[in-house]
């Protein structure tokens, strides 16, 4: 197993560099970083665009360009953004965390909400249970986040302010403006809508998985063969059943979260909350390519390391999957 | 004859479909005593499973079950999930058809027979798991310590029938279901299989119920006979006479149909089994019988002595005992 992840990682190597080559060409041809160098500061120097072209390995060439941005990049000499002239990990580092605090949140309540509608859906299928989360599952995976968020908004915003006086969630950011410094109870308090966002998608989507996912395994003859036994039905159930209809799902999980890191765009927007999506929005907006390139190596490594995750995970649920 | 274990009476079990009700089995009576391997034969959709089925409450909700299965004095008809669980696995058990998908593949061999110890004896888990392994011994899996650390996938498709006969006997039930165990395994396996299932009957004594449609399994192992033909019982009788001078023309039929030396070709069963949604009236087989008159439209004909059998058919003394 250990020799299997380690494999696995020394794959993952060569993987990155290509895939971050690829990134690098299309973000090359898409956006032109040299261009919107010179739109941003119009007033350069030959000197300056040159610095610039070569701290960001934007030499004509690509591949001899690749290298030396990668070169660059793996000594952490990194590049700074073309606007404002800002180091860019501070500033990636701070998305970054607010994105994986909002996606642990929505994934955490979204897949264990799901998974356990789910459960309670396939119990008696055909039933009113059954439709019932059905119905609310087709309902939240038709809404899309810019309608569901603008809806919350307008409840526990606008509306409640004027029924009661005052906002109960606010709708923007992840503190008020002005605040400095760490405030836990706050910091929730302006997470609960855009987990809530999140989250409602997650719950539509894993509350179907689960529920097929368990349909299949009740029917199959080992459930009959457990049920012959003379053991409760919850053991049945939960013993006999549910390990098995997880195996799936959990799979999925495990590369869903590794797509969650740059996966909230819509709902980072609609919410001003600083983390990956809107990161890349405004960074791609204005062609900042010493922006980009760090946010796309995080992204695919990021799924390259859920990719594994997932794998590792079957195996661990499942004894006929072997790694080796 | 021994007084018997398990006594089913007038058993019916009905299925409701979108269709309609679908009576699978039509008031059935029959008898199992301690000791013995009674056979239960009949084409698919004959409700042979089905009965066993309902004896053992694993039915899904949609039947309904009428009549009487006596188990050990006890009726087990309407009785409580909780009663029926106490009585699975420790007084009945089953053995299923595929043993490829009844065990449960996530889980070690030995695990899943301690839990069906552990489920009906006070038991430390220490000593299930070693009374696991001297029940794979019994059932002649070599290695049986190292065996019960592995997982199903790991056994082929005979030693995973094993496996599920080592979980029945667990308990020492008095009665052990056997629903077509052979069925999915090769024919030398199915010999060993069959043993097994002998070798354990005469070891505790248990009384077995051997359901299959392959005459040649009851032949080799099984002492008395029924066959059952669209949710009845329509011929009883001791193995001997089943193959010497069967009495149902059904029978008749089945035997024909077998490949045997000197037969030049089989003799098929004409025509297929009646839609259960629609059961003919009168006797079920007289769409298909040789020998079918108007008689045999009115009403449900009932098991009747013939020579040493009971045979459910009008005609029985008329067309006479010959092949």
């Amino acid at each position: 197993m250990l020799r299997y992840v380690l494999r696995r990682l020394a794959w993952a190597v060569p993987t990155l560099v290509l895939v971050t080559f690829l990134v690098y060409v299309a973000l090359r041809i898409g956006t032109n970083p040299v261009e919107s160098y010179k739109r941003i500061n119009p007033r350069a120097t030959p000197a300056k665009i040159q610095q610039y072209i070569d701290v960001n390995g934007l030499d004509p060439n690509y591949v001899r360009g690749y290298f030396r941005w990668l070169v660059n990049f793996v000594t952490l000499d990194w590049p700074r953004s073309i606007k404002g002239s800002r180091e860019v990990w501070p500033q990636l580092k701070d998305a970054l965390a607010n994105t994986l605090r909002l996606g642990t949140a929505a994934s955490a309540v979204g897949i264990v909400a799901g998974l356990m509608l789910g459960v309670f859906a396939a119990l008696r299928p055909g039933g009113r249970r059954d439709v019932a989360v059905n119905t609310a599952a087709f309902v939240g995976i038709s809404i899309p986040p810019y309608v569901s968020a603008i809806l919350l908004q307008l409840l526990f915003a606008v509306y409640w302010s004027r029924w009661f006086g005052s906002t109960l969630f606010p709708t923007s950011g992840v503190y008020p403006p002005g605040q400095m410094g760490f405030d836990l109870g706050l910091m929730l308090k302006h997470m609960v809508l855009p987990t809530v966002v999140v989250a409602i998608q997650i719950i539509a989507v894993y509350s179907r998985y689960m529920r097929s996912s368990l349909l299949d395994v009740l029917s199959s003859e080992y459930m009959r063969t457990a049920r012959s036994k003379g053991i409760s039905e919850r053991r049945v159930l939960f013993k006999h059943g549910l390990r098995n209809a997880l195996i799936p799902v959990v799979t999925i999980a495990a590369l869903d979260i590794g797509s969650i890191v740059g996966g909230l765009i819509i709902t980072e927007n609609i919410f001003s909350y600083p983390g990956m999506g809107k990161y890349f929005l405004s960074a791609f907006g204005e062609g900042d390519f010493p922006l980009l390139m760090p946010w796309m190596v995080i992204i695919v490594a990021s799924i390259l390391i859920f990719n594994l995750v997932a794998d590792v995970s079957y195996a661990w649920l499942d004894p006929r999957i072997r790694l080796d | 004859m021994a007084s018997p274990v398990l006594q089913i009476r007038d058993l019916k079990v009905t299925f409701s479909t979108p269709l309609g009700p679908l009576v699978a089995v039509r008031g059935i009576d029959l008898d199992v005593s301690a000791g013995e391997m009674t056979a239960v034969v009949g084409e698919s959709g004959s409700g042979k499973s089905v009965s066993f089925l309902a004896a053992m409450g694993l039915l899904p909700k949609s039947a309904t079950v009428e009549g009487s299965v006596v188990l050990d004095g006890q009726q087990l008809v309407g009785a409580s999930a909780k009663v029926m669980r106490s009585i699975r696995g420790r007084l009945m058990s089953m053995i299923f058809q595929d043993p490829l998908s009844a065990l449960n593949p996530v889980h070690r061999i030995g695990a899943q027979i301690s839990e069906m110890l552990r489920a009906h004896q006070h038991m430390t888990e220490k000593a299930a798991r070693s009374r696991a392994v001297e029940l794979l011994e019994i059932v002649g899996i070599p290695q049986p310590g190292d065996r019960a650390l592995q997982y199903p996938h790991e056994f082929s498709g005979g030693m995973r029938q094993r496996v599920v006969i080592a979980m029945a006997i667990a308990n020492s039930p008095k009665v052990l279901i056997a629903d077509e165990p052979t069925t999915a395994l090769d024919v030398t396996v199915q010999a060993q299989i069959l043993e097994v299932i002998q070798k354990v009957q005469a070891q505790f004594g248990t009384a077995v119920v051997l359901i299959t449609h392959d005459l040649g399994v009851v032949a080799r192992v099984c002492e008395r006979v029924n066959v059952m033909y669209a949710g009845r019982v329509v011929e009883r009788s001791g193995i001997h006479d089943v193959f010497d001078r069967p009495t149902h023309p059904y029978t008749r039929g089945l035997l024909a149909s077998l490949p045997h030396a000197g037969a030049d070709r089989l003799v098929p069963i004409v025509g297929f089994p009646p839609n259960m949604l629609k059961p003919p009236s009168g006797c079920a087989f007289r769409t298909r019988c040789l020998h079918a008159v108007d008689a045999c439209g009115h009403g449900i004909p009932e098991l009747q002595p013939i020579g040493e059998s009971m045979t459910a058919c009008v005609r029985a003394k008329e067309v006479g005992v010959s092949t």
